[in-house]
């Protein structure tokens, strides 16, 4: 066994010895034990603990990949998945806890009255929440397969079983402390690499304003401008300026992840588990400092993987390596078949270009950039081993969050709160374990098999939450008249208006040759693009629960005061953890 | 559920039934400031006027590109703590203890 296989058994292995031992200390003993935690989590130990459930394969693996190929047009996912948090901790987390309950769907029933906008709810967060899965489950199976060279399949078993162990037996209490681990895991091998590949581009140790600075090679140029330079050489439009489609795309785009972001379940579940408004509050901000030492570093690591692999293939203008000297790391991604290259004049050297008619590199998979990148900056075999344990640990934490919120929706909602209700606690404890096993079965299932429309769904997971969750939780909570009624037509017309949009120009489920408007920026409206549209869904559901509840029909004298009482934190305060 | 509501009402002291829709209104006009920077900076900054701002640089970032890659995450950051510190704040000065 080589040095790196070696160094990255012992990442992986190590880091899965860690969680199991956390789960077993942490084990759930009630059903708020099981949903909450007890409501016992510090805000800081919250913060760290939100911002590995909110970090996913997508930030850790594929966000700079992305932001390095579209530049500043990638600055959708930076604000989009930040500022989210601004949205969450000024209109919804401490509402919510004040109200002091166990899921999404329970709150919204409370303050709507409404079994129907109950079930509404919970359809939403199944669909948003298993499409996000899949995601997941394929980045554990892609990371192992790569790293340690094992079968697809078994690395998603693997990651199935280390999943189904401390979510299961923890509940949110196990959950939330191995994803506190998983968090400084994830972290450290984010920054790792880029520190040392800041300090070698530009002599600054901080990638951040590494980024900002000028290159190492005494040359005084700034490395963002080195960047314009090369890559409007090879004929791409300018790093720096590069725009996504149109003005109104990038705000509408921009607009639907951060609603989106404050409307996915599996996070604002984790504004429950703090013991009090105050904390609940604070906790967003801590979140938010966790998440943005990832996003701010992220931008860097895409330019300079950018730059890096410019270097690698161009020396020097007009120089082009021979492919017979390709590095290593090369040859290892061009077996897994994301790296493509393909000699179109026959001189033996790779030529890269915006042009596709001369371009060489006929492939280049934008996940790649994150993985590749320690390697291709000549990094020592420990680094990249960590990159490893890190992408897993990004995985597995939103994995189990989202387990969480799926099976507490089905036992909580569907099972305790509208068929059962006189199911004991155990029982639902119980009912809580066996879904999340089921929801665990059949996430394996769908990551092994991949429906053909998985690679879309994680937008539309977004658009989802943006168009029907979040303005419903919002409207429950800054209007006291909006009713069930209105909450229900308004979630079913800003999903229906969303689906629609999505389906008439990437197809039925995805079906592409089912799409009946084709999927060409002519056909779109206002230019809007379809991941964007959850924006404009968002919009429909506030317009029809607005309307509805001005023509007639208004919240019954109960909603007002619960809406009073949860706008005021203090004494009021409805004791629901029971100990 | 509802009744357990009602009676916690009517215990409590009338004075903080008043203060109520005053603290409300504080908070909302807070959360109406936070708003305003939070659209300012990144829709504003790092969006409508990004190629304005990009005339002007910030040692090797244009400052349109820096606002939308760096410093709104920045602001977003703070404007958290803000909005949790002067709802401390509020709640001392109303007497709320949570």
């Amino acid at each position: 066994m080589d040095e790196l296989k070696l160094y990255t058994y012992i990442a992986v292995f190590g880091s899965f010895a860690l969680y199991f031992a956390i789960a077993w200390w942490a084990r759930a003993a009630s059903t708020s034990d099981f949903y909450v935690a007890s409501g016992h989590v510090g805000p800081v130990q919250n913060g760290m603990a939100i911002a590995a459930d909110w970090m996913s394969a997508a930030s850790f693996i594929s966000m700079a990949g992305l932001i390095a190929f579209l530049g500043y047009g990638g600055s959708v996912f930076l604000m989009g998945w930040t500022g989210g948090y601004v949205l969450l901790a000024t209109l919804l987390a401490p509402y919510m806890r004040k109200h002091g309950k166990f899921t999404v769907p329970e709150f919204i029933a409370d303050r709507f009255m409404s079994r129907t906008a109950r079930i509404v709810a919970v359809i939403c967060l199944i669909i948003a929440s298993l499409t996000y899965i899949i995601g997941q489950m394929k980045g554990v199976g892609v990371a192992f397969s790569r790293f340690l060279e094992v079968d697809y399949g078994v690395g998603l078993g693997i990651g199935m079983i280390v999943v189904w162990f401390y979510a299961v037996i923890g509940g949110m209490k196990g959950i939330t402390y191995t994803q506190i681990a998983q968090y400084c895991v994830l972290i450290f091998a984010y920054t790792v690499p880029a520190i040392f590949i800041s300090l070698q581009l530009t002599g600054n140790p901080i990638p951040q304003l590494g980024l900002g600075s000028t290159l190492a090679d005494g040359s005084g140029t700034y490395l963002l401008d080195k960047l314009d330079q090369v890559v409007t050489d090879l004929g791409f439009d300018q790093y720096t300026t590069a725009n996504m489609d149109s003005r109104l795309d990038m705000f509408a785009y921009t607009l639907s992840l951060m609603i989106g972001t404050a409307g996915l379940p599996h996070v604002i579940m984790r504004f429950f588990t703090v013991p009090s408004v105050k904390a609940a509050r604070s906790s967003a901000g801590y979140a938010l400092v966790f998440i943005a030492l990832l996003y701010t570093v992220a931008p860097a690591v895409g330019a300079m993987a950018r730059l890096n692999l410019s270097f690698t293939i161009e020396p020097q203008a007009g120089q082009h390596i021979e492919y017979e000297q390709r590095p290593q790391w090369f040859k290892d991604w061009e077996t897994t078949g994301l790296l493509q290259f393909e000699d179109k004049n026959g001189d033996g050297k790779i030529q890269y270009h915006a042009d596709q008619q001369t371009n060489e590199l006929v492939k280049v998979d934008r996940d790649i950039m994150v993985l590749a990148n320690p390697a291709i900056a000549n990094l020592p075999n420990w680094v990249i081993a960590l990159v490893a344990a890190g992408g897993l640990a990004a995985a597995l934490s939103t994995a189990a969050g989202l387990l969480l919120a799926i099976s507490s929706s089905v036992s909580h909602d569907l099972m305790k709160g509208l068929f059962f209700t006189s199911l004991s606690e155990k029982r639902e404890l119980l009912a809580g374990r066996i879904t999340m096993t089921f929801s665990i079965l059949l996430a394996g299932y769908l990551g092994l098999n991949p429906p053909g429309f998985a690679a879309g769904t994680v937008a539309l997971a977004f658009g989802l939450a943006a168009s029907s969750i979040f303005p419903a939780l919002m409207m429950g909570i800054f209007s006291k008249t909006i009713s069930g009624k209105a909450a229900v037509a308004g979630m079913c017309a800003g999903i229906g208006v969303t689906l629609l949009y999505v389906f008439q120009h990437k197809g039925i489920m995805f079906v592409a040759s089912t799409s009946f408007l084709g999927d060409m920026p002519e056909n779109w409206f206002f230019g809007i693009s379809p991941n964007a549209f959850g924006a404009v869904g968002a919009l429909v559901n506030f317009a029809v629960a607005i309307l509805i509840t001005f023509f007639g029909d208004k919240a019954p004298e109960q909603a007002q005061i619960m809406v009073d009482n949860m706008r005021k934190p203090g004494s009021d305060s409805q004791q629901v953890f029971e100990h | 559920m509802n009744q357990s509501v009602n009676e916690q009402k009517t215990t409590e002291p009338k004075s903080t039934r008043l203060s109520g829709a005053q603290y409300w209104r504080e908070n909302l006009k807070l959360i109406a400031i936070c708003l305003t920077v939070w659209f300012a900076v990144s829709f504003g900054c790092g969006i409508v006027l990004v190629e304005p701002l990009n005339e002007i640089r910030l040692g090797g970032y244009k400052l349109g590109f820096w606002f939308a890659q760096q410093g709104s995450i920045y602001t977003f950051v703070a404007l958290v703590f803000y909005y949790t510190r002067q709802m401390n704040k509020l709640d001392k000065k109303f007497g709320i203890k949570d």
